[in-house]
């Protein structure tokens, strides 16, 4: 054992500082940072110059298509219509309603909410079936042809399921993302059990492992990065069908922000209302994109292997 | 070491009329290997050689026990093969380790799988690492390593399970020339240390003559046992000798038979 300590001390040490290091702001990983943010402005903005320009040419009409400086000029008085839940409350005086930024954070925090409750539902759910469906034969041939056949249905035509069974409020809201989700996961999550490859398995099943050991030491973490990207693909879904489903009447909610904004003829507030689901839309991507580094420490950097 | 049954009379494995047919009862049946006789000696380096195709990867796979014969019966140490066993590990041609365990957990993932703590399972891939020469890359990543570390931390994966019969499925080609070189030597040694059987699965001419006490030369479609060659080349050997140039020789001319065969039958395939 004395001969090998040094060498196992010195290994153990580079393990250490390598795990260290993210930690730290390497100067050429915060260039690439700086260069990633700058094209993202250069992008934004030069989608914002062409706008304005159309406007200061008159060929738009403010009116309908509000540019930037229109829409996000006025943010104090944009977020006075996000108070959605008492604004038009009877017996509620406008003095004691939640101001506007209060209501600005409630309507954001709320739908946040409901997007990050369905997603995490969704894909237990649909990882727990997907898993189940190849584990035990009868399981899949039971469930999958009806999955395969819900799985093509828009979740729009679930939206009146969804009041049917939680009237309105969360329950509907969340309801319709989990529903716009999960039969595309389970088909997922069952293709990248199937793309495991086969060796990884085969050298499982020479050391002895049983049948219930391959699945929770091979197949869950070999098909976990996959699963991962699913969850970020499937994140935009659940921003675009939460919008939908908060039209019900969920009280606070960006979805509400919309519908008011079209029954008000409010270009104005569609396109801050835009503008703010976009960013966020963004924030959680780049959040899960962490999450994915965390999580799949084994994996190289994205970027690395591409061949252009 | 498990040396005791390395002169043992008893053979390590015993095929008697062993076939397999893939998809056996549908349209696309193929009748993949058939009536294979062979007896391996306990510690006795075997190698299959063949052409592509001509099923030597298949009688790996039933020896290992991850597929059934649908022909004859298979022994190993006296019991019928039924299902995989950690006594014959199989190594693959690509690495098959997991890129989510350092090379120490790699190594030491059969323990695991039986429920050994962690220091027995530490000290079981340290000495089956030592014995590849890779203590060093215990903490690393599989992906940082070469493609022929990540074989020889394949071959301590498979010591540290002390198998009394090494499964090999040409574990080196994907490996470039200089690199096979060493790696030939390498096994040599772990094998004269580990006194376990080698099966060792192979279409290079050359690695037959470098490593084998016996070639088992193949036929293609289905694949047969065509002869058995003795190597008697002493080791450790000079593949310039002109034994080995011989024998190089013998082998190649038993060999282009089959791929001439397997040619003109790809030749008539695309009429």
């Amino acid at each position: 054992m004395a001969e090998i300590a040094p060498d196992q001390g010195r290994a153990r040490g580079a393990s250490l500082r390598a795990r260290l290091r993210p930690t730290f702001i390497a100067p050429d990983r915060l260039r690439a940072g700086l260069r990633s943010v700058g094209w993202t402005i250069a992008s934004l903005g030069l989608f914002a110059l062409i706008w304005e320009f159309c406007w200061l040419m008159g060929w738009s009409d403010p009116k309908l298509l509000p540019p930037p400086h229109i829409f996000l000029g006025d943010i104090p008085n944009q977020i006075q219509f996000f108070n959605t839940a008492t604004r038009w409350a009877v017996g509620v005086s406008q003095a004691e309603a939640p101001s506007g930024l209060q209501s600005l954070v409630t309507t954001v925090l709320s739908t946040m909410a409901r997007v990050i409750a369905g997603l995490v539902i969704a894909s237990v759910l649909a990882v727990s079936v997907g898993v189940l469906a190849r584990y035990f034969r009868l399981f899949d041939r039971l469930t999958m042809p009806t999955i395969m056949l819900l799985s093509s249905v828009s979740p729009i035509a679930w939206l009146p399921v969804a009041v049917f069974l939680f009237g309105i409020g969360n329950g509907p809201a969340v309801f319709m993302v989990v529903i716009a989700l999960f039969f595309h996961m389970v088909l997922a999550t069952v293709t990248h059990i199937d793309n495991v490859p086969v060796n990884l398995i085969h050298v499982a099943r020479t050391m002895g492992a049983t049948k219930r050991q391959v699945y929770l030491r091979v197949i869950i973490p070999a098909i976990l990065p996959a699963m991962l990207m699913v969850l970020r693909l499937n994140l935009f879904g659940a921003w675009m069908v939460v919008l939908v489903a908060e039209t019900t009447g969920v009280g606070h909610g960006l979805g509400q922000i919309i519908m008011l904004a079209r029954n008000t003829f409010n270009p104005s507030l569609v396109f801050f209302t835009i503008a703010l689901i976009g960013a966020l839309g963004f924030l959680t991507d780049y959040a899960l994109r962490i999450l994915q580094r965390r999580l799949l420490y084994w994996l190289p950097e994205k970027g690395t292997r591409h061949a252009l | 070491m498990p040396s005791d049954y390395r002169f043992s009379s008893r053979d390590a494995v015993v095929c008697r009329g062993v076939g397999k047919t893939w998809a056996p009862d549908t349209p696309r049946a193929h009748l993949a290997l058939t009536g294979i006789d062979l007896d391996i000696r306990p510690g006795e380096f075997v190698v299959l050689l063949g052409p592509s195709g001509c099923g030597k990867s298949t009688l790996l796979y039933l020896i290992a026990g991850l597929e059934d014969a649908t022909e004859g019966v298979i022994n190993f140490f006296g019991d019928p093969v039924e299902g995989p066993s950690s006594d014959r590990s199989l190594i693959f041609q690509e690495s098959s380790l997991y890129p989510w365990l350092t090379v120490w957990e790699n190594v030491a993932f059969g323990l695991s799988i039986r429920g050994a703590s962690r220091e027995e399972r530490r000290a079981a891939a340290l000495e089956a690492l030592r014995e590849v020469g890779l203590v060093s890359a215990m903490d690393k990543r599989p992906d940082e390593l070469s493609g022929g570390m990540r074989q020889r931390v394949a071959v301590a994966r498979a010591l540290a399970m002390r198998p009394k019969v090494l499964l090999m499925d040409e574990p080196f080609a994907a490996l470039d020339v200089q690199t096979r070189q060493k790696m030939q030597d390498f096994l040599q040694d772990v094998w004269r240390e580990s006194g376990a059987s080698v099966l060792f699965v192979t279409h290079h001419i050359d690695e037959a003559v470098a490593l084998s006490d016996r070639v088992v030369v193949f036929t293609s479609r289905p694949g047969r046992i065509k002869t058995i060659v003795e190597n008697p080349l002493p080791r450790p050997r000079d593949p310039f000798s002109p034994e080995a140039e011989a024998l190089r020789r013998q082998l190649t001319a038993l060999l282009r038979d089959e791929v001439d065969r397997a040619f003109a039958e790809q030749e008539g395939m695309g009429d």
